[in-house]
């Protein structure tokens, strides 16, 4: 247990202390957000309409941007040897990487997103749901993106793969994230139908995903 | 014969150079039976002559979510098993699984246009199809950028055996959620919907497409083997000729 919280501290801390990448994120979704009334004008209504897509679309953008840093430094340094050669259990281990990368490019999203949903003329009940459903489905973006990244971490042009790969399996969630949105907004569908089953899409992602991540990395090694 | 005296691929060779012929001929049997049936089909009342798409566009839709089916026992042969030739089969069967549902939304979409009265709907079973067609080219990208044969595979088959959670998505999207694409009509409990006279040549197809599916993909497999061995014998004559 220490050798994972250690971990964690470790991402937690390379994250704070090495080129902002947290921010990085929440400014690609800030630009993101602004370049939509750009496209399809300024109209208040439309944008009120469609603004719980366009922030579920902005972070799953942004989370994708983030992925390729989850393991990539790692493997250039060499201290992603190092985490398979250990003891801890290596599902644990990206378990636990994966756990520290959503917590610094993840929820910078999600306390961004009412920001954001200023600029898009959302009501804050509004706002709300879309905070609250990204809170729940975030996490399976990240874990969903670490198979991905754990497939590409030993290719040199690896970035671009890493996103084809990633975005078809992210479907469901962006699917049920915006649905559970729009049910909180406008219904007619209870909120709590869609959302348990975005829920219920992040539980399923935590046990796939290190889980594949590791089989990934293990078969990589030899 | 059993899985694993397959396993040599000078024996899985020479085994499939006698089956192909017979394979290929029972295919082109098979298509003009098929077809001439289609021919003498009756149209349907609604549907007029359009309905003879769905000979063509059922078929192809079974075989897509069977490619991936295929690809996810050979995974599974890839990574518990070590079986030498799950990789080949998983690589030869990702473009034509591929073509195969490329054909099932292009003719889904010739149909959709008089029936439905638009190319394309996002119904929840057009988008996993769609969804299934990218999950495809994933697939394919990543047995490309990889240049190691081993490690390749085993990347795509970690991706595979992910990807197949797709697969009972479309089977059972059209009873999960009420859309656009008729619910299901062949296979179902309490018997077939479709009237015989339409039934029939529909089986006689699904055959077919089968046949042409196994030859295609038996002919890919033996290419990829004799692939390999180019490879092989060209490191071989590199290597001799930096250590004379």
């Amino acid at each position: 247990m220490t050798a994972l919280s250690a971990l964690l501290i470790r991402d937690l801390r390379l994250a704070v202390r090495v080129g902002g990448g947290a921010l990085i994120g929440v400014l690609f979704f800030l630009i993101v957000v602004t370049l939509v009334p750009f496209a399809i004008g300024p109209d208040l209504a439309l944008l009120a309409r469609i603004g719980p897509a366009i922030l579920w679309l902005g972070a799953l953008l942004a989370s994708l941007l983030a992925l390729d840093r989850l393991l990539a430094m790692d493997q250039e340094d060499g201290s992603l040897d190092l985490i398979l050669t250990a003891r801890v259990p290596l599902e644990l281990a990206v378990a636990a990487k994966a756990l520290a990368h959503w917590l610094t490019t993840g929820l910078p999203l999600i306390i961004a997103a009412p920001l954001l949903g200023l600029l898009l003329n959302l009501d804050p009940k509004a706002t709300a749901a879309v905070a609250l459903t990204l809170l729940a489905g975030t996490p399976a973006l990240t874990f969903t993106g670490l198979i991905g990244a754990a497939l590409t971490v030993a290719l040199r042009r690896g970035g671009l793969l890493l996103v084809i790969l990633v975005l078809p399996l992210t479907v469901p969630v962006l699917i049920f994230g915006v649905a559970a949105s729009n049910a909180a907004i406008v219904g007619p569908v209870p909120f709590g139908t869609p959302f348990s089953i975005l829920c219920a899409l992040t539980l399923i992602s935590l046990v796939i995903g290190p889980l594949a991540a590791a089989i990934a990395l293990r078969q990589g090694l030899d | 014969m059993s899985l694993i005296e397959l396993a040599n691929p000078s024996r899985f060779l020479a085994l499939t150079g006698r089956a192909l012929p017979w394979l290929s001929a029972a295919t082109v049997l098979a298509f003009a039976f098929g077809i001439s049936q289609i021919y003498f089909a009756p149209d349907d009342y609604q549907q007029g002559a359009t309905v003879k798409i769905m000979f063509i566009h059922v078929p192809a839709a079974w075989l897509g979510v069977f490619a991936w089916v295929l690809m996810s026992v050979a995974a599974l042969g890839t990574l518990v098993w070590r079986h030498p030739l799950a990789d080949v089969a998983a690589k030869a069967a990702a473009p034509i699984g591929a073509a195969f549902t490329l054909m099932c939304l292009v003719t889904g979409s010739l149909w959709g246009r008089p029936m439905w009265g638009t190319y394309w709907v996002w119904d929840a079973r057009l988008t996993s199809v769609l969804v299934l067609f990218l999950m495809y080219l994933g697939v394919i990208a990543l047995w490309r950028t990889i240049d190691d044969p081993a490690q390749a595979a085993r990347a795509a088959a970690v991706l595979t055996l992910v990807g197949a959670i797709n697969i009972p998505i479309i089977k059972f999207s059209v009873d999960w959620w009420n859309t656009l694409h008729q619910p299901a009509s062949v296979l179902r409990l309490g018997g077939s919907t479709i009237h015989p006279a339409i039934l029939e040549p529909l089986i006689v197809m699904a055959v077919a497409f089968t046949l042409l599916f196994l030859t295609l993909h038996l002919a890919a497999m033996r290419n990829e083997i004799m692939r390999r061995r180019v490879r092989t014998l060209m490191m071989l004559q590199a290597g001799a000729r930096i250590r004379p």
